[in-house]
């Protein structure tokens, strides 16, 4: 700890830290742009100038940049002083000089960092007599909208774009006063991460594409603390709503989880709330088989009466864990089956296990950012995963940051760091089955079918410490020099993460994953082991558990059970034929979020909620469980699946047996399976400042009267929330130093862009004023015995072998792979059409080239084929949950080429947003 | 265009003096200026199509390549004329008369600095001081360095140029 | 006594009469110092004997040059990886013409000082960071090297030692800020050249991130002397504090515009009266740029100063590089400060706010002002801006601190003439120009 006097005031601030990240941990104000928390400074923007005092006689001090200054301890600064001030207010009137005055038709107006700083140095006379400089804007895809001519320079877009995400298509061009920030040519953004550059860009240059075609200003946006369905990761977002309509998604920060920033799956994929396939009418099938909107009651009613019939349940590892237990507790254990596919339910409980026993630790994503080796065991985290690859990117970059170190560098002289350290990484070894979008960082990769990954990582487990998996493993020539490399820097090695997941679909990956993680354990290093299943609540729903497995379900329904399925696309479960012969043969009632080919099946149809219509719980690959509260209500018929089936259980049982409200839910949930749920985040009776509740408004919300003028012009009244703390409007305090789990968006005197974030932090870049939320349901058994962990996974696969037929490995695409987001309209044009990877010398031997088609058992529709430089020959990969590959056959199925094959272009869609 | 197609852009000649230029560094992506330079002296200017093959060979991306060639003044990312005249406008050619001078030449070759003429012989570009100052006003043609210019020599010496 | 123990740089041009190529070169004594330098003396003999010197770096900022080496890491210190020594021939400071001299005329005395450079730090590879439009000095050089290395002078093993010496030229792909000498580092990795933060500083952290020292010509070019006359010699040639020659040069209205390697501290007067050959006729002597356009102007009362470090700093500017720019008295001052500042904003690497945006607006301020569009309070603005811009640590290299020492001192010296401008609403030079 150092003490520094700022302007008379003695402070404790971190040693080790820059000026400017000291004060704002402080919670003082200082102006600033091109720094920030996640990425260092470089001293462009010369805005966070303060005076700093030689000694305590010095009296007219020396004009620094606070964020290129050591914090010393003793040292005196002030902000306050003229000379600071003066020439803070000079910087943006410099800035301003051919920043265009478009304010009231700019997306960042009314967030924007800009607007703050501006106000806060206090310039407000304009003297440059100039014209403004003028530039062409580009399109940059679906995501993301440009407008040049508010740019101020502050280059924190590259340095986020390319220097933090390690993308390569947006650049700095030019010089002088004519910098130029985008790509070589017109195009989309090919970063997974660009959505950021919405948040990074301190003006209105880059903004959100998708809000601004349906724009509203932040402070009219409604808004609740919520998690993204988009994968595993449980990123903290900030959805948006306003007229009932999802119009945008931000980050919302959490220390250990995303920090500052999301992927562009979560942060622009929950347009599917929007969407024209939303089930919005609960419905019940008339005799000719057309769904007639029957009004809720009768659709409850008729609900019941199947229900009563010794309905089976089944859940999805896409709705809540209260969900999921509603309908658990509504159909009963031996009833209910997860909704996971058999393959899935296996891994997942498969990697449970491994995370009980509890010899590594699982790793949040800051604990990814701090490991010094990695080893990525067959799961392709940018897609599957997608926040763990952009931490892994920052994983790397620890050789550079030691390097640095070493050389007497701070760390957050990022500039200086990186031309020190040039290109040097910490060590990333990648075993994949195809080429993935983070190779470039990895110091080797090896690619082979699933089981010889297996083989690989059980062989480095072994030769690590021997009491672990079989001897004498025969790998290739390339799998042995990769085993070698990856013991060498593992063993060397304080903080390795080893990192798999069910991704591949085979357990043995998972099992070498958690050998090599043990072995490293009884080597006595600190490994941490990630394994990532593919879904929002996957390890929820695997934690709550069920009497039927996926089959057991299916082959009851074809007996005729009736069934409740609750948000789940069995087609996506099972094999179609299969699916299709259960939903036909079973009268089903279906609670579900978006039309799909199962729904169609339903005998009765309820609208479920989205994450945005309710409250509830998603367990993450941590196994953190974390809440999410409605933003907003949902217009017709929708409500949360569990209150539809809270109305059933009434329905059935006319003593109430369903639930009140969430909370009473909530209650019940964590009585029976984790007492944690129930602590996870504040009770409804929570209260914060002046005992308030909390608002879902921000204080400047406007037009609660004229929005719905055409319907009434009396202001409706505000529903009351008795189930959360936060009110539907803006009555109430959100300081940020409420429980971090309750706040509904950063908003703080001054600063009224997402920069205000450091006013709700203990200190920048650390821990939420009122702590991370979240909980880890799954903790470590600390009594696990190391000896029965050594010969827990013995067993190693026998070696892949290349024949006429492929083996079907699945791929994953981060747009499109998921469900719900692939109903997302901004999506739509980044979706690929279903593909095959294939090895050249396999198309070759087909006869078909990238581009053509090939067509197979069990695949719905022909693929076009991309060849894949890493993908062994004899293994066919195919990509996962498009149409066409909803199911995916398993095994080894004959290709044969599609000479017919037409590609259906990129952007198809027939998603059709509304809003 | 594949890996393949975009190095054939590249002449052979091209390709194994930046290969050369590699050699001697750290890492391929080091050259990106010899490379660019390389490819303008055989060419003229660097277009679209010879970055993107740069940027292939030296294994980069080509908006980080072009990131670099637009900082430099001395590569040209437009055609330009068969000469390119650069005509010092720095203080000591100013004291000694180079916007007069200026005015001079875009008159004689009949275009503003900035533009070509219309036969592709000229290119007319400002430049920052030529280190000549004891012979002011300079320019620079190609890479010939004239000093001492007055508006009464500029016919003997465009003349010199076809 | 050869003309080479007083004029160490240009005596052997002068003798020669033009170029020295390498026969000329070793005639007149060449290659001895570095001979003697690698077979006779310890890398750190050679530091201690610059630094013993005096020797301050002729680039501009005249730090001194011994001790600048002293700080690259010895040794084991070192750490595993190449170092590097690097020329820096950028020359674009406007004014500035005396490298292009050097090493058109005299190249192997330069390559002979970074031979003894390189092996004072024990560095093995070596670039002459040269100015793009350096056509006649890169064909000079390409001569030189290919020269030298053929005699075994660069090279593997050079004079029968261990020492090896990969000497290369990286020509620039132009940009005046390339010559800040960690732009320049920036530029010879082939990126954007723009500058970087220090600390680190190149001795410690330069190119790719190794220990590198970065030199001016004409400070590489003294350092064959020092090492063949000795210390004492090498001070007894200066007239004041500094030691060593210095190669003056003058460009303006004088009768004989040009360049002389002369004792260091040999004052204005003289250089401008005797060497020059006075101002032309009907010209009178106005103003000064001592040192190139990131100098402050010298007026009238500080003519007869002597050109040295010490006592132009103390007269509120800079020495510079050396080369002076005459203003006489039909050149508007306004219309100078716009030359200058056009100069200046144009090369703003545009990195940081104050350069980027600032200089541009200086520039349009006073093309107004000289325009007769001045208003009142433009000179206010000018001189908020100049305060703030020009304060070295408020910008983030001291490109744009350079860029407002003419400004300022302008605004200082002439300021009568700026409100002239803007009161009559013309130039009163206008007309007088010829
Ligand atoms: C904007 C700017 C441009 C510079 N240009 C040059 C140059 O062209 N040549 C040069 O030798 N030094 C130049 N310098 C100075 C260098 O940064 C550096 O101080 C010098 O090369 C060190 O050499 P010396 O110690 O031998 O003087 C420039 C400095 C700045 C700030
Ligand atoms: S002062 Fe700033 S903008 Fe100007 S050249 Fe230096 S770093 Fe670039
Ligand atoms: S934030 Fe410090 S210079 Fe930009």
């Amino acid at each position: 700890m150092a003490t520094i006097n700022v302007d008379g005031q003695q402070y404790e601030v971190k040693e080790g830290q820059n000026l400017l990240h000291a004060v704002l941990s402080q919670q003082l104000n200082l102006p600033y742009f091109c720094w920030h928390p996640a990425m260092g400074s470089v001293g462009a923007c010369r805005q966070c100038a303060v005076i700093q005092y030689a000694d305590e006689d010095d009296e007219r001090g020396r004009l620094g940049m606070a964020c290129m200054t050591d914090v010393v301890d003793g040292m005196r600064i002030s902000i306050e002083a003229p000379q600071a001030t003066d020439f803070r207010e000079s910087v943006i009137e410099w800035l301003m000089e051919n920043h265009p005055h478009d304010c009231p038709v700019c997306e960042e107006g009314g967030e924007c960092h800009l607007q703050d700083m501006t106000v806060m140095t206090g310039h407000s006379v304009r003297k440059y007599r100039g014209t403004k400089r003028t530039w062409e804007n580009q399109n940059l895809g679906p995501f993301i909208g440009h407008e040049m001519n508010r740019c101020i320079t502050c280059f924190r877009c590259v340095r986020y774009y390319r220097d933090y995400a390690g993308g390569t298509d947006l650049s700095a061009f030019g010089s002088r006063s004519r910098m130029y920030f985008g790509r070589s040519e017109d195009g989309p953004l090919e970063s997974e991460f660009s959505g950021n550059l919405v948040e990074v860009c301190p003006t209105g240059v880059f903004t959100d594409k998708p809000f601004a075609t349906h724009y509203t200003r932040k402070w009219d946006l409604q808004s609740a603390p919520s998690v993204c369905p988009g994968c595993a990761v449980g990123c903290n977002v900030f959805p948006g709503e306003r007229y009932g309509v999802l119009k945008r998604v931000q980050n919302r920060y959490h220390g250990e989880v995303n920090g500052y920033f999301l992927c562009d799956r979560g942060r622009f994929g929950s347009h599917f709330i929007n969407s024209d396939q939303r089930i919005r009418r609960a419905g019940i099938r008339a005799d000719d088989g057309i769904f007639e909107a029957s009004g809720a009651s009768n659709a409850v009613a008729e609900a019941a009466k199947l229900a009563k019939t010794n309905a089976i349940g089944i859940g999805s590892p896409r709705a809540s864990f209260e969900a999921n237990f509603a309908l658990k507790k509504l159909v009963g254990e031996e009833r209910f089956c997860t909704g996971l596919s058999d393959n899935e339910a296996m891994l997942i409980e498969l990697a449970l296990s491994i995370q009980r026993e509890g010899s590594a630790r699982t790793p949040s994503l800051t604990d990814v950012e701090a490991a010094d080796a990695i080893l990525i065991l067959g799961e392709d985290v940018l897609n599957t995963a997608p926040r763990i690859a952009l931490a892994v990117r920052q994983a790397v970059r620890g050789e550079s940051l030691s390097m640095a170190e070493e050389a007497g560098i701070p760390g957050w002289q990022d500039a200086g760091v990186r031309g020190h350290a040039q290109q040097a990484l910490s060590p990333l070894y990648i075993a994949s089955v195809a080429a993935t979008r983070i190779d470039d960082v990895a110091t080797a990769t090896f690619g082979s079918a699933p089981q010889d990954i297996a083989r690989v990582g059980a062989a480095i487990a072994h030769e690590i410490d021997s009491n672990y998996a079989a001897a004498d493993i025969e790998l290739s020539t390339t799998g042995n020099d990769f085993s070698r490399q990856v013991v060498e820097a593992l063993g060397s090695a304080k903080r390795p993460l080893i990192v798999s997941g069910t991704g591949t679909g085979d357990p043995d990956v998972l099992r070498a994953a958690a050998n090599v993680a043990w072995a490293l354990k009884a080597q006595g290093s600190d490994p941490a082991l990630l394994l990532s299943p593919m879904e929002a609540n996957s390890y929820g729903v695997a934690l709550l558990g069920g009497g039927l497995s996926m089959a057991d379900a299916l082959d009851a329904m074809t007996d005729g059970s009736p069934a409740i399925v609750m948000e789940n696309d069995l087609y996506r479960r099972g094999d179609a034929q299969r699916v299709t012969a259960a939903c036909s043969e079973s009268k089903m009632l279906v609670l579900d979020i978006l039309e799909n080919e199962t729904a169609e099946h339903a005998a009765v149809l309820l609208p479920a909620s989205t994450y945005a219509e309710c409250t509830g719980t998603y367990v993450n690959y941590e196994t953190r469980a974390q809440r999410f509260y409605q933003v907003f209500e949902p217009d017709d018929e929708i409500r949360p699946a569990w209150r539809w089936i809270s109305d059933i259980a009434d329905a059935l049982d006319s003593s109430g047996a369903g639930w009140a409200n969430i909370n009473v839910l909530i209650e019940e949930c964590a009585k029976a399976t984790h007492a944690a749920l129930a602590t996870i985040s504040p009770p409804s009776d929570y209260r914060v400042e002046g005992g308030t509740r909390i608002p879902r408004q921000p204080h400047r919300y406007s037009g609660r009267t004229a929005m719905r003028a055409q319907i009434s012009v009396h202001e409706p009244k505000a529903t009351v929330d008795d189930e959360t703390p936060f009110n539907y409007s803006m009555e109430g305090q959100n300081l940020g130093t409420q429980d971090g789990a309750a706040v509904p968006f950063v908003w703080s005197p001054g600063w009224n862009s997402n920069q205000s974030v450091f006013k709700f932090q203990q200190e920048v870049g650390g821990a939420l004023l009122g702590g991370d939320p979240g909980t880890l349901l799954v903790v470590p058994e600390s009594d696990s015995d190391e000896a029965s962990r050594a010969t827990k996974f013995r067993d190693v696969p026998d070696a892949f072998v290349a024949t006429e037929a492929f083996l079907v490995v699945p791929i994953h695409a981060i747009f499109g792979s998921d469900e719900l987001s692939n109903a997302s309209w901004p999506l739509a044009s980044r979706i690929p059409a279903p593909f095959a990877l294939l090895n050249i010398a396999d198309a070759n031997r087909l006869g078909v080239q990238g581009g053509g088609g090939v067509s197979g058992p069990g695949l719905d529709a022909s693929l076009e084929v991309l060849i894949d430089d890493r993908i062994p020959a004899g293994v066919v990969g195919v990509v996962h949950g498009l149409p066409g590959t909803r199911t995916m056959p398993t095994g080894r199925i004959e290709l044969s080429v599609d000479s017919n094959f037409v590609r259906r272009p990129n952007g198809t869609s027939d998603v059709i947003a509304r809003g | 265009m594949s890996a393949a197609e975009l190095v054939h852009v590249l002449s052979g000649e091209e390709i194994a003096e930046i290969e050369a230029e590699i050699a001697h560094l750290p890492d391929r992506e080091s050259a990106a200026i010899d490379a660019l330079m390389i490819v303008q002296k055989h060419r003229g200017w660097v277009s679209d199509t010879s970055l993107r093959a740069i940027a292939r060979l030296l294994g980069m991306s080509s908006d980080a390549l072009d990131s670099i060639a637009t900082f430099y003044n001395l590569i040209f990312r437009q055609p330009v004329g068969r000469h390119v005249v650069m005509v010092c406008d720095s203080v000591s050619c100013y004291v000694m008369g180079a916007d007069g001078l200026g005015k001079a030449i875009e008159e004689h070759l009949g275009i503003a600095f900035g533009g070509t003429t219309d036969d592709d012989r000229f290119t007319l570009l400002p430049i920052v001081c030529l280190g000549a100052c004891d012979k002011a006003p300079t320019m620079m043609i190609d890479d010939e360095l004239i000093e001492n210019v007055t508006a009464e020599r500029l016919g003997e010496i465009f003349g010199r140029f076809e | 006594m050869s003309l080479m123990d007083t004029k160490p740089l240009l005596g052997r041009v002068e003798e020669v009469g033009g170029f020295v190529d390498l026969n000329a070169y070793e005639a007149g004594q060449g290659y001895g110092a570095a001979r003697k330098a690698l077979t006779s003396m310890s890398p750190e003999e050679i530091v201690n004997l610059v630094k013993d010197s005096n020797l301050r770096g002729r680039g501009g900022a005249g730090f001194p040059t011994g001790l600048k080496w002293s700080f690259v890491p010895q040794g084991d210190a070192a750490g595993e990886g190449a170092k590097y020594l690097v020329c820096n021939a950028d020359e674009m400071e406007p004014g500035t013409f005396k490298d292009r001299f050097l090493l058109e005329n005299n190249p192997h005395v330069l390559i002979e000082g970074m031979i003894i450079g390189a092996y004072a730090i024990q560095a093995e590879k070596a670039y002459i960071f040269l100015r793009g439009e350096y056509h006649q000095p890169y064909r000079r050089l390409v001569e030189a090297l290919a020269d030298a290395t053929a005699r075994g002078f660069l090279g593997r093993g050079i004079f029968g030692t261990d020492f090896n010496l990969d000497l290369r030229i990286h020509s620039s792909g132009g940009r005046y800020i390339c010559g800040e000498e960690t732009a320049l580092l920036n530029a010879l990795e082939g990126k954007r050249a723009q500058p970087r933060t220090k600390p680190p500083f190149p001795p410690a952290s330069g190119a790719w991130g190794r220990p590198t020292i970065v030199n001016n010509v004409e400070t590489f070019c003294n350092v064959p002397g020092i090492v063949r006359n000795g210390v004492e010699w090498y001070q007894g040639l200066g007239l004041t504090e500094d030691a060593g020659t210095k190669i003056y040069g003058i460009s303006g209205r004088v009768n004989r515009p040009g360049l002389w390697e002369l004792p260091i501290g040999t004052p204005i007067r003289e250089l401008v009266e005797r060497h020059a050959g006075g101002m032309r006729e009907g010209f009178e002597l106005k103003g000064i740029l001592p040192g190139g356009a990131s100098t402050d102007f010298l007026v009238e009362e500080h003519f007869d100063l002597a050109m040295d470090y010490g006592t132009i700093q103390a007269a509120g500017s800079r020495m510079g590089t050396g080369t002076m720019i005459l203003m006489d008295n039909s050149i508007c001052p306004v219309d100078m400060s716009r030359n200058l500042q056009h100069f200046f904003a144009q090369e703003s690497c545009g990195f940081c706010t104050p350069c980027r945006e600032g200089l541009p607006w200086i520039e349009a301020l006073l093309l107004d002002i000289e325009e007769g569009r001045g208003q009142e309070g433009d000179l206010e603005v000018l001189d908020r801006n100049a305060q703030f811009i020009g304060a070295p640590g408020n910008t983030f290299c001291l490109h744009a601190t350079g860029a407002i020492e003419p400004l300022q001192s302008a605004l200082k010296y002439f300021r009568e003439d700026f409100d002239e401008h803007i009161r009559t609403g013309k130039c009163p030079y206008h007309g007088r120009r010829l």
